[in-house]
């Protein structure tokens, strides 16, 4: 009988990316031994981390290959472990690494998944999800049975909670070769920035075409840094050619789950609610008092962004 | 080259979803393609106009598919398969095994999607259909160079960009910022109406997972909304910062 919950932890270079932690303290709620299952290079060394959250286990598959992440010998690696330890759930999170490996693993599994969920019941042999769907319009339970069960979890929406467990090392026999690799990655180019991701934010200062232009920007920045905030965007601000892609938050953009959205000169399209209305507390200044923003706003301010945050920042600063 | 696109057809992005019975509701919703897969669209063509071939269309969909095909054909696309499936759950599992059968009779040098659908945002089908043809594949692509048998793809990961390369053929998936989609031109519509469009039946195949129950989230409440002088509402605005929503203010 499968059992035991495995999260596969999304690290890179020993960075191990907050998801993960939310998704041990959320397996902590199945009533099943919670693993941690780490692949990469000169990772050992994460298990008190991991245990700290959650992790009863920590399941290390260490090798060379897996310094950086393939697709090819990740899913090689997982599925020799599942075959040797057979578990009953595997939870990822709906990063970019998360989604990449659990769709390939589970069509090679050959079972069903739901992706980017934002809720979950696990009974056994059985996974309800809740998923929204149509950037949110719509909200849907998919359920999913038999062994194991596969699902990537949104960042942010779940609460991460310490409870000091053993995280007890187990080395796994390392089964990927270099028959598996098929993707050759020649280089990564880190976002430098000294501000927190996006989509890992507890804070986020968006800015519109309201910004008018790179001055615009500047303002948002300063408020941003003050509150160790990211920076977002809209399209509007994206196409115009303020702000870089990588900031939008959107249906076409990124989704974002922090604590606190600040929306500063954004007009609040449906395209953009989708990406942000899900924040606990949003907050919107618009010169506009008809601006759709203000409908999902729990603070708006009618005015000038750039007279209204130099005030704000200035009562911050006090 | 040939190249194989997956196009999904999809709610606009301004449609408001309205639950009839339970289920979603496609009365008087205008239908759109997935916004990622015209990028995917474009980005063929583009290659075609570079180097020539041949790009074909798939799509697996009810009826109304036919017109997300006409318009692929309209931007440029040179032909269209029509997987006709008429149930709008089947799950994604159930998808890449309908698409990976027709893909693998196209045979296609390069296969193009989007890397997510703005309606079911599953981001699964295109791994999976790797997957099950056994090729390599690059997600979430904002620049695509290809080059002797091979695919050098600029992606988005977490954290940053990565540049990763692979042998032909494969399965990329776009990014919207790859490129800006052409609208079609009047003569491209024409053109359209004559480009063959075959019609095939779905493989029979069992979804794994299942929509057991539909629901509208919770309408958000509006809050405050307050008007004046800067200087006060700017004070308002801090204020509630600090002591509603107890940010932390850095130095
Ligand atoms: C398929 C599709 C996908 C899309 N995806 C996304 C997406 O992912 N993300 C996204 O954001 N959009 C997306 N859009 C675009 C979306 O529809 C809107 O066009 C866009 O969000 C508008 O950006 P904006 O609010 O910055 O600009 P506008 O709508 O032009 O609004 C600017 C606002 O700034 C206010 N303003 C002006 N000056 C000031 C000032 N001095 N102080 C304060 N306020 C001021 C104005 O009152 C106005 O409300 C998508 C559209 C489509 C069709
Ligand atoms: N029914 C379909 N027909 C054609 N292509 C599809 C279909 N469903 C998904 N795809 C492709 O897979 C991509 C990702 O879809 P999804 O996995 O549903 O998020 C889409 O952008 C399409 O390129």
């Amino acid at each position: 009988m499968a059992k035991g919950t495995w999260v596969v932890v999304d690290q890179r270079d020993g960075k191990i990316r907050k998801v993960t932690f939310e998704l041990l303290s959320e397996a902590q709620k199945y009533g099943d031994e919670v693993t941690a299952v780490v692949i990469g290079k000169g990772v050992e060394g994460l298990a008190p981390e991991l245990g700290k959250y959650g992790a009863d286990k920590v399941l290390v598959a260490d090798d060379d290959i897996f310094a950086v992440y393939n697709t090819g010998a990740f899913v090689a690696q997982m599925a020799a472990m599942i075959k040797e330890y057979d578990p009953a759930v595997i939870l990822f999170g709906h990063t970019t690494m998360g989604r990449d490996l659990a769709a390939r693993l589970a069509q090679k599994l050959g079972v069903g998944m739901a992706t980017d969920c934002i809720a979950a019941e696990i009974s056994p042999g059985k996974g309800v999800f809740t998923r929204a769907i149509y950037a949110g319009k719509a909200l849907a339970k998919v359920q999913v049975e038999g062994t194991p069960i596969l699902a990537t979890i949104r960042a942010g929406v779940m609460e991460v909670v310490e409870s000091n467990k053993a995280g007890e090392v187990v080395k796994a026999a390392v089964a990927a070769t270099a028959g598996d690799v098929y993707q050759n990655v020649k280089e990564f180019i880190p976002t430098i920035s000294t501000r927190p991701e996006l989509t890992e934010a507890e804070v986020v200062v968006s800015g519109g075409r309201g910004l008018k232009g790179p001055e615009g920007v500047k303002v948002i920045e300063e408020l941003a840094d003050l509150l160790g905030a990211a920076i977002g965007a809209s399209r509007a601000s994206v196409d115009s050619g303020w702000l870089g892609h990588e900031y939008q938050v959107g249906q076409t953009g990124k989704v974002v789950n922090p604590n606190l959205y600040i929306a500063a000169g954004i007009s609040g399209a449906i395209q953009h609610l989708a990406g942000m209305s899900s924040s606990k507390y949003i907050a919107a200044i618009n010169t506009d008092p008809e601006a759709p923003i203000f409908s999902v706003a729990d603070f708006g301010v009618v005015g000038d962004l750039f007279k209204v945050i130099p005030v704000v920042v200035a009562e911050l600063k006090k | 080259m040939k190249i194989a696109v997956c196009v999904k057809q999809t709610f606009d992005t301004e449609a408001k979803i309205v639950l009839k019975d339970g289920k979603i509701s496609g009365d008087g919703i205008n239908l759109i393609i997935n916004p990622y897969d015209e990028v995917a669209v474009e980005e063929a063509i583009r290659i075609k106009e570079k180097q020539g071939g041949e790009v074909v269309v798939v799509c697996a969909g009810g009826d109304r598919a036919t017109e997300a095909i006409r318009q692929a054909l309209a931007m440029g696309a040179d032909r269209g398969v029509h997987i006709k499936v008429n149930d709008p759950d089947v799950d994604e599992y159930a998808r890449a095994v309908m698409l990976a059968e027709v893909l693998k009779e196209q045979g296609a040098d390069l296969i193009l999607c989007g890397h997510v659908a703005a309606d079911d945002g599953s981001s699964q089908v295109p791994t999976r259909v790797a997957e099950i043809l056994g090729l390599p594949h690059a997600n979430v692509v904002t620049k695509l160079e290809l080059g002797d048998g091979k695919a050098v793809c600029t992606r988005e990961v977490d954290g940053g960009m990565e540049v990763m390369e692979v042998a032909l053929p494969a399965v990329i998936t776009c990014q919207v910022s790859l490129n800006e989609p052409r609208y079609p031109s009047m003569k491209g519509i024409m053109q359209a109406k004559k480009k063959p469009i075959a019609n095939v039946d779905a493989v029979a195949v069992e979804s794994k997972a299942k929509i057991i129950e539909l629901a509208l989230p919770a309408a958000k409440q509006a809050g405050k909304k307050i008007e004046g002088e800067p200087e006060d509402t700017g004070k308002q605005l801090a204020e509630w910062l600090l002591n509603e929503v107890k940010v932390e203010v850095k130095q």
